[in-house]
């Protein structure tokens, strides 16, 4: 079975705030060496698909550094590999950027109608969640749906904030599509959470895109699946595994941050279903002094601990001098934390520094965010 | 002016003062710091120095060598021209295995000879250092020398271990002493020389018809030079970090160098990266109940226990309530709950059970071989399994895939298990 991948990672993420104001969410790190398209690209590349389009749009500067050639997960290939979809001028538009992720394939046709693959995996790029997507291929196949949509009635999304709902037969076939279904549905068996994971033929989606597109409607969920729920067979597949959308706020960025300690869902994400590949840096071991204390908390490559950390994340070539404490927060990259200064329920941007003896606090519900390159 | 230069490390030695851990791998190849294998500082040397044609010669047991280095994508040296190239003895010469240092560069003159390079710098796979060769090299130009070798200044009580160089007030070298009782120097050579690839071509054909000479760099060419003066050889020297890490303490010595609060090498220096070829893991994570001191952890590592003065590989993992002090636990080790471990190398893939206790007792010099394990060290090698509820006394030795069911007793101190 030969499988071609899309991955969205064009918008904007505005309800991240200062986060996503030099890159898009799709590019923003986690979990201390990581960027979030890397679990999107990840279980693409570990289900064997070895063709991959990425949708840009929003400042992709970062995220193209990122990816690069694609090496780390070898999609730097003669064959297939790792394709940027960045919207473009033509002699007939003069307007740049796409009019919506319907509008964005149609017009990379191109990328559909080249290649010999039969099928399609469409993911968003701002999702956390490790899954192996053969199983999702082989239910596609085994029920001869048209479209298969990754779907959750987990208990636990009825504390999030949910933008599809879809209520589903016993077949697990979609009878009913809800955008935006506000607290008026709990999730449960027949009503289950859209988790923007989408498997179909590639013939399909092209012939969908022809007639839908042109006419105007430039939304893929909109114009080829809702509008289609009683003329094609369109499945639910059920994930039960730890899901997050990182786009909804910085809350919830920050909670699906700090969740890596629990040491279940480190298991899920960083061992089930084959590796998390990254951009490496080639840093060296972390170092941990006689006067560092570390407690509960997640530390990458080339960082320095002589201070007290707990309860947080500590991206790469992180320094914290002595007499420093970091609690209940996210550091990314290449921060330093200078001699008896605190830090308390914060995200620090990549490059900040705080000074010493500042404080540096923010509330456990609703974190401190120091903007990339700041000092404090 | 550039010169074309190639180099050639030299990375077929066994390494027998490493015991157990060189018993199924050479010694470039094992693990050091961390992450990193010792062949990688002279590969990331002679990338930051610029020096982009490299042949490792090895002989013994090369397998891991060649699958740590590959195409030498780590070290940038997948090109286009040039790069790492694997040079293993080859049969189509009427020669056989790799004689000597000086052989084996003998056996590989053709290879050479088709980059035509003005010099070469012959290195050795078995060092830990970070050093820019380009200043050798221009000291090598400078002084209009046929050949150059790299010295260390070392203390005088230390210097009949080592190679000596004599000299002169120029840094012209007039004899050597090899690990002389009586030394007359303090200058130890390094085993890195720079040659004009004319002169050594000569020399390496003049001492391959000597039926008597043993091919040997510092026993043969070198000497030889020097008493027939028929080249000139000058001395550069090195006033940097540099260790042989030939015997398991000295591994183990270097290892806990680098937890000190000011190590001796510094492998943080962005101007002078060390690559290698790194696993793609998840960051190190460290438990609410873990109490880490003076420590190198690792990518993959999980730290639920007490960890001081150790050096912890990527992937290992270190259960609840066990504490390690002084000891280096290399990739990919599981260490259960509730264990005691000192003074210890453990090697790769290695599973100790709860409730062991390692290096802890009285001290009984080992039985079999005190001259490479000593100093009250444990070795233990790859994919070992120790069993629960065992003991393993100080001096003693685990051969790599060693069976559970041989270790059910425990290990005495001063013993060796194969």
């Amino acid at each position: 079975m030969k499988v071609l991948g899309i991955i969205f990672a064009g918008d904007r993420g505005e309800l991240l705030e200062k986060l996503t104001n030099k890159r898009t969410p799709a590019a923003l790190p986690i979990y201390g060496k990581y960027r979030i398209i890397d679990f999107s690209l990840s279980n693409m590349v570990n289900a064997g698909i070895s063709k991959i389009g990425i949708v840009t749009q929003y400042n992709p500067r970062s995220l193209m550094d990122h990816i690069g050639s694609g090496k780390e997960w070898d999609l730097d290939r003669k064959n297939g590999g790792v394709y940027f979809l960045q919207p473009y001028v033509t002699p007939n538009s003069e307007s740049m950027g796409y009019m919506g992720n319907a509008d964005a394939l149609f017009k990379n046709m191109d990328i559909l109608k080249r290649g010999n693959e039969d099928y399609v995996l469409i993911c968003s790029g701002k999702q956390i969640y490790k899954i192996d997507f053969n199983k999702m291929f082989q239910s596609h196949i085994e029920s001869g749906a048209d479209i298969t949509v990754l779907s959750s009635n987990s208990k636990e999304h009825n504390d999030m904030k949910i933008s599809n709902l879809a209520k589903t037969n016993e077949d697990g076939r979609i009878v009913e599509w809800i955008s935006n279904p506000g607290e008026k549905f709990k999730i449960d068996k027949n009503n289950t959470h859209v988790l923007n994971a989408f498997f179909m033929n590639k013939f399909l989606l092209k012939e969908l895109l022809f007639a839908t597109v042109p006419e105007g409607n430039f939304d893929l969920i909109d114009g080829i699946i809702r509008n289609n729920i009683d003329s094609l067979v369109i499945n639910a597949y059920n994930f039960y595994g730890f899901w997050r959308n990182i786009k909804r706020d910085v809350n919830s960025y920050f909670e699906t941050c700090l969740s890596i300690l629990n040491d279940e869902i480190r298991k899920e994400l960083f061992y089930e279903h084959g590796r998390v590949y990254t951009k490496l840096k080639d840093l060296p071991p972390p170092k941990i002094t006689n006067t560092g204390v570390i407690k509960n908390s997640i530390v990458a490559d080339g960082s320095f601990i002589n201070g007290k950390i707990e309860d947080s994340i500590i991206s790469r070539s992180t320094r914290i001098l002595a007499g420093a404490s970091v609690k209940n927060s996210v550091i990314l990259e290449g921060c330093t934390i200078e001699e008896g200064a605190c830090v308390e329920n914060a995200i620090l941007d990549k490059d900040c520094t705080i000074r010493i003896g500042k404080k540096f606090l923010g509330k456990p519900n609703s974190p401190k965010i120091l903007e990339k390159n700041g000092v404090f | 002016m550039r010169k074309k230069i190639v180099a050639l490390i030299l990375a077929g030695g066994q390494g027998t003062r490493l015991g157990i851990l060189t018993e199924d791998n050479a010694k470039p190849s094992v693990p050091f710091g961390g992450k990193y294998r010792i062949i990688d500082f002279t590969l990331s040397n002679c990338v930051n120095s610029g020096i982009y044609d490299v042949g490792v010669l090895t002989q013994y047991r090369p397998h891991m060598l060649s699958k740590h280095i590959e195409i030498g994508r780590p070290w940038d040296l997948d090109r286009k021209e040039g790069g790492v190239v694997i040079l293993p003895p080859f049969q189509g010469n009427d020669q056989s295995w790799y004689k000597g240092t000086a052989n084996a560069v003998y056996q590989n003159i053709e290879y050479v000879d088709k980059y035509d390079p003005d010099l070469v710098i012959i290195l050795s796979g078995d060092h830990i250092y970070g050093m820019d060769y380009r200043e050798m090299i221009d000291f090598h130009l400078s002084k209009k020398a046929d050949g150059t070798l790299a010295c260390l200044r070392v203390p005088i009580s230390e210097a009949s271990r080592f190679g000596i160089i004599l000299t002169d007030f120029e840094n012209n070298i007039t004899g050597f002493q090899e690990k002389p009782k009586e030394p007359k120097s303090d200058l130890a050579s390094l085993g890195i020389y720079v040659f004009n690839w004319k002169f050594l071509k000569k020399r390496l054909v003049l001492d391959e018809n000597n039926k008597n000479s043993d091919h040997d760099f510092g026993k043969n060419i070198l000497p030889e030079i020097v008493e027939k003066k028929e080249g000139k050889l000058y001395a550069f020297l090195f006033d940097g970090y540099w260790r042989d890490v030939g015997t398991i303490k000295s591994l183990w010595e270097s290892n806990l160098e680098l937890t000190r609060p000011m190590p001796p090498f510094n492998l943080y220096d962005p101007n002078w990266k060390f690559y290698t070829k790194t696993e793609e893991y998840p960051p190190a994570f460290v438990g609410k109940e873990a109490n880490v001191k003076n420590s190198l952890i690792n990518e993959g590592s999980q730290i639920y226990g007490n960890l001081q003065n150790s050096v912890i590989f990527q992937g290992v993992y270190v259960g609840k309530n066990t504490h390690i002090r002084n000891s280096v636990i290399m990739t990919d080790t599981y260490i259960g709950n509730n264990c005691k471990i000192e003074n210890t190398v453990i090697g790769e893939n290695t599973v100790v059970n709860n409730n062991v206790s390692i290096g802890l007792g009285e001290s009984v010099e080992n039985e079999f071989r005190p001259d490479i394990y000593n100093s009250d060290l444990v070795s233990i090698g790859s994919n070992v399994e120790i069993p629960e509820n065992v003991s393993i006394g100080k001096n003693s030795a685990i051969n790599s895939n060693t069976k559970k069911e041989k270790l059910l007793e425990g290990v005495k101190a001063g013993k060796v298990i194969y």
